[in-house]
């Protein structure tokens, strides 16, 4: 009988992750973007948040140990305002997988605001629209492709998540045992068709979620451009 | 009466007009990039002036020195783009709807009325995608007409279109204008065009008004 633990824990843990990664990554995005204001330390932010997509996921991960360690400044700080580590805890699998999902939600949503016609939004101001009904008649549904495709390659990514897991949440089995340090730590002990197993269910269901997506976008951009 | 005088530093040159318009055609001619939809667009208040300006009856849609600056939506005024700019995911009826919370009466009836004249009726249900450009610009005009504006803004309307519908729609806009009785302010660069529907002409060149007549 096959472990089911590690993928209840990933999808656990990749849809709280996802949460945050989705309002942070959008709302980055949105100011970058359309932001009316010019703030301060723009390009600084933008590099800090793509950095996890080119970095090794272990130098996210030792970075996090860094940061999130008894002796690390947030771990400092969590220790003092709550009285609570989160290293080698389930916290720490999600804090590592928003981080590496982070650039993927932002580069994604980005991208899909920049395609959305400014004339749009502009008569849509001249047609008595608040900047709340542009944004949530006109701005959001003309992103929502690009927005959706990058929900799911964040959550694709965020369960894939190993290095940086791996070094901050450590492979408590139950705890933070995700399918991927599942996979790794079978095959270490030669234990192939468990590893085979796990690989096939996070192998499958990527497929299918990157598969979908992008099928509904294309019908999506047909049905709008129309004949153009 | 809409009165108007502007100024906005541009990368190439200094845009500093002053007019004035009632309840006619008044059409902003010149070549392009003369500041014809910086004016267009500072009248809507989607571009802010440097200083100067602008008051539509007595209401102050702008004024540098009292630092009023009303936003677009609150303004009254209708802009036609060229493009159309038709919202590409809803429905002609949703499109020229936008404007209106909740339908009443008399807003039902300019609504037939604006599909009857704009020979729109049986198009509601299409999405943008699936109309020609012509059909695309009597949406935009009735779409802008359906907010009830003051006055209407119309950024090379017909430069789009070909010959035989952009005739057409001169016609029509003519007419729009007589029903509506309230000031259109058209920019183009085609001289026929700017003779056909002027009441009025001002000359533009660089930022500056060259000449203005009837």
């Amino acid at each position: 009988m096959f472990d089911w633990q590690p993928v209840l824990l990933s999808f656990k843990i990749s849809a709280i992750a996802l949460v945050f990664v989705v309002v942070i990554g959008t709302l980055i995005a949105y100011l970058v973007v359309r932001g009316p204001f010019r703030f301060p330390g723009k390009d600084l932010i933008e590099t800090l948040v793509t950095l996890p997509l080119v970095l090794p996921p272990v130098v996210t991960g030792f970075t996090l140990l860094l940061l999130f360690g008894r002796q690390g400044p947030l771990g400092r700080l969590l220790n003092n305002v709550f009285h609570t580590q989160i290293v080698f805890t389930p916290c720490a699998a999600v804090v590592a997988a928003l981080v590496v999902s982070l650039p993927l939600m932002y580069q994604s949503a980005k991208a899909a605001f920049q395609t959305v016609d400014r004339h749009l939004e502009d008569v849509a101001r001249t047609l008595k629209a608040s900047e709340t009904k542009v944004f949530l008649t006109i701005t959001l549904p003309l992103a929502w492709p690009g927005l959706l495709s990058g929900i799911i390659l964040s959550f694709s990514r965020a369960l894939g998540e190993f290095g940086a897991t791996a070094m901050v949440a450590g492979n408590i089995p139950g705890k933070t045992q995700t399918i991927p340090v599942a996979i790794f730590f079978a095959s270490e002990s030669n234990d192939l068709r468990t590893a085979g197993f796990y690989v096939l269910i996070i192998s499958a269901v990527t497929f299918i979620m990157v598969f979908g997506v992008n099928y509904w976008s294309r019908r999506k951009m047909q049905r709008l451009n129309g004949r153009g | 009466m809409l009165t108007v005088a502007i100024r906005k530093n541009l990368p190439e040159y200094i845009l500093d007009i002053e007019f004035a318009v009632t309840n006619k055609v008044l059409v902003l001619f010149g070549p392009s990039g003369c500041g014809k939809t910086t004016i267009l667009r500072s009248i809507a208040g989607l571009t802010r002036p440097d200083s100067g300006k602008i008051a539509l009856g007595q209401r102050v849609l702008y004024d540098s020195n009292a630092a009023v600056f009303m936003p677009p939506k609150s303004r009254e005024i209708g802009y036609v783009f060229q493009e159309y700019a038709l919202f590409p995911h809803m429905n002609i009826a949703k499109n020229i709807l936008y404007s209106v919370n909740n339908q009443s009466e008399p807003q039902q009836q300019n609504y037939s009325k604006l599909l009857q004249l704009l020979k729109i009726e049986k198009l509601t249900e299409r999405l943008p995608g699936e109309l020609s450009g012509g059909e695309r610009q009597r949406v935009a005009l009735a779409r802008a007409l359906m907010a009830e504006p003051q006055i209407l803004l119309l950024d090379e309307p017909l430069s789009a279109l070909d010959i035989q519908t952009r005739s057409e729609l001169q016609d029509e806009l003519l007419k729009l204008q007589q029903a509506w009785e309230i000031p259109f302010i058209l920019v183009t660069h085609d001289p026929e065009e700017a003779h056909k529907l002027g009441d009025e002409i001002i000359h533009m060149d660089k930022g500056r008004i060259c000449a203005a007549g009837n």
